[in-house]
């Protein structure tokens, strides 16, 4: 118990305070889930609505795919990631491997399916009579795409938080492929596991408060938008 | 081709082309195997309003599907100013664009009414879209509905913004499908009311299904009656109370009919 009071006063010294490690370390964080989740959500909402809203063959298996993905385990695709990067693998000549670069390749692969899978869920319960209703009134493709995704958007806005929760408090993966190192690649999650290893629990538990506050943070952010939109 | 035959005022047939809006050919529309539609011949008149009468699962939503260009036709073709529509290749969507439908059940989108009804104007990329609406808001008599949701509203409200929503884009060809059923008397008066000023002001085209006969004689010109996916009879509203050819049709109008 005095751990835990302990941990949130650490945490609100280190971050009041200027601790320009936590700082960094915070902000590298937010930065790479933040743009893994930004190429995610290109990516995941229109082929969730491509997948919602069209049959093409091959549709069955790409949503057995995206089910797959959004149940994938990390730290495997960290090793994916990490045996495309290496070296000797295919990607190697790109030089990513323990940057955060590759720790947002990562970190996309395994936050798309889910931006996808939720996108494609709450398009499919739109009423399909209003998309009858949207074409007689003269829609094109695209219009009746994005009507259909603005009907749909508290689903849609659940998708973007689903796949940054997948993705900010993940640490198989960017462990693997970023390899914790101190200055360029660590992140909250992997400095957390140090610190607790190193016994350090009341700086372990300070990054661990740093890391819900920042996702209940952005969780009442995605809900003012939702209400915002809801009218 | 039958417009020949077509019972109108000499001097009418000089004045005003009497080319058909749409002219229907050899239409049949199945849906897994089974044929629901088959419609050798049939020509809506420019300007007229054309109601469809018929017994449950007859094909008249079928049909307004078809002339909406909502689903293309298993077989046949659908003439329509000028352009022929059949099965092969997308209908062009300036074409698309001529026609609207308001359906039974009125689908509003979850924003304003106002929104709604701006909505088919944005579509086309039409400025000042929400003035537009605003001021046909205003001619219904629903301006002070303009800044609620448009799911919060009655049925009745909600099937007269749709018809607003509908005629804001002034289409050639307006399709109503059953746009009085469940609704109160006041409220089926309103929309008849709406129906006749949009006529009488732009000479809109209208196709209209209905299960009230007494509703087709009051608004229609035309009315055809559809029984299992054919067209049993089409007439001038006077004929086909007065004097039907076919015994289905009098007893339809009698009420009599058993289906
Ligand atoms: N998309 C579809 N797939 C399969 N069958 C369909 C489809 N749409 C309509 N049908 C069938 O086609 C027939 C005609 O249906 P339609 O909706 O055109 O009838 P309707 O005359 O409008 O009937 P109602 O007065 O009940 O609205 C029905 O038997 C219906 O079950
Ligand atoms: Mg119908």
């Amino acid at each position: 118990m005095e751990d835990l009071f302990n941990g949130l006063w650490q945490a609100l010294a280190l971050i009041l305070g200027g601790d320009s490690e936590t700082w960094q370390i915070t902000l590298l964080s937010l930065q790479v889930s933040g743009v893994a989740l930004a190429f995610s959500t290109l990516i995941g909402i229109p082929l969730g609505a491509l997948l919602g809203l069209r049959s093409f063959p091959g549709r069955r298996l790409v949503i057995a795919l995206i089910y797959t993905g959004m149940g994938f385990p990390p730290v495997v695709i960290g090793l994916l990631v990490y045996l495309l990067l290496s070296r000797a693998g295919p990607l190697g000549f790109l030089g990513w491997l323990f940057t955060p670069s590759a720790m947002i390749l990562a970190q996309t692969i395994i936050s798309f399916p889910l931006v996808a899978g939720f996108t494609m869920a709450a398009v499919m319960s739109v009423d399909p009579a209003l998309r009858t209703q949207v074409k007689a009134l003269g829609a094109n493709t695209m219009q009746t795409t994005f009507t259909i995704l603005w009907e749909a958007r508290t689903g849609v806005i659940i998708s973007v938080i689903a796949g940054f929760g997948g993705i900010i408090s993940e640490v198989g993966a960017v462990m693997l492929v970023g390899g914790n190192i101190q200055g360029s690649t660590r992140v909250l999650t992997t400095a957390i596991v140090l610190e607790t290893r190193k016994g350090q629990f009341d700086l372990a538990l300070a990054l661990a408060f740093i890391l819900l506050a920042i996702m209940f943070a952005i969780n009442l952010l995605m809900l003012r938008l939702q209400g915002k939109l809801d009218r | 081709m039958s417009y020949q035959r077509r019972v109108a005022p000499v001097a009418d047939e000089l004045v005003l082309a009497p080319q058909p809006i749409y002219r229907v050919e050899g239409v049949t529309q199945r849906y897994h195997k089974r044929v629901v539609l088959h419609i050798p011949a049939l020509e809506v008149q420019r300007g007229e309003i054309l109601a469809l009468v018929g017994p449950s699962g007859a094909g008249k939503s079928t049909l307004l599907r078809l002339l909406n260009f909502l689903e293309a036709p298993t077989t046949g073709y659908i003439h329509f100013q000028g352009y022929s529509v059949n099965g092969n290749g997308p209908v062009p969507l300036a074409l698309r664009r001529q026609v609207t439908t308001v359906f039974q059940r009125p689908v509003l989108l979850s924003t304003t009414v106002l929104n709604n009804v701006a909505y088919g104007l944005q579509l086309r990329g039409t400025a000042h879209a929400r003035r537009i609406a605003a001021a046909t808001l205003e001619q219904v008599g629903l301006a002070h509905l303009m800044d609620k949701p448009a799911r919060t509203l009655s049925g009745g409200e909600m099937q007269r913004v749709a018809l607003a929503r509908a005629m804001v884009i002034e289409p050639e060809v307006l399709l109503l499908d059953e746009p009085t059923a469940n609704l109160d008397p006041a409220n089926v008066q309103l929309i008849e009311q709406a129906i006749t000023e949009i006529h009488r002001q732009r000479a809109t085209t209208m196709v209209l299904v209905t299960h009230n006969i007494f509703q087709a004689r009051r608004l229609a010109q035309r009315i055809a009656l559809l029984m299992e996916g054919h067209i049993v009879e089409i007439a001038d509203t006077q004929t086909f109370f007065e004097a039907p050819q076919d015994v289905r049709t009098a007893l339809f109008t009698r009420g009599e009919m058993v289906y």
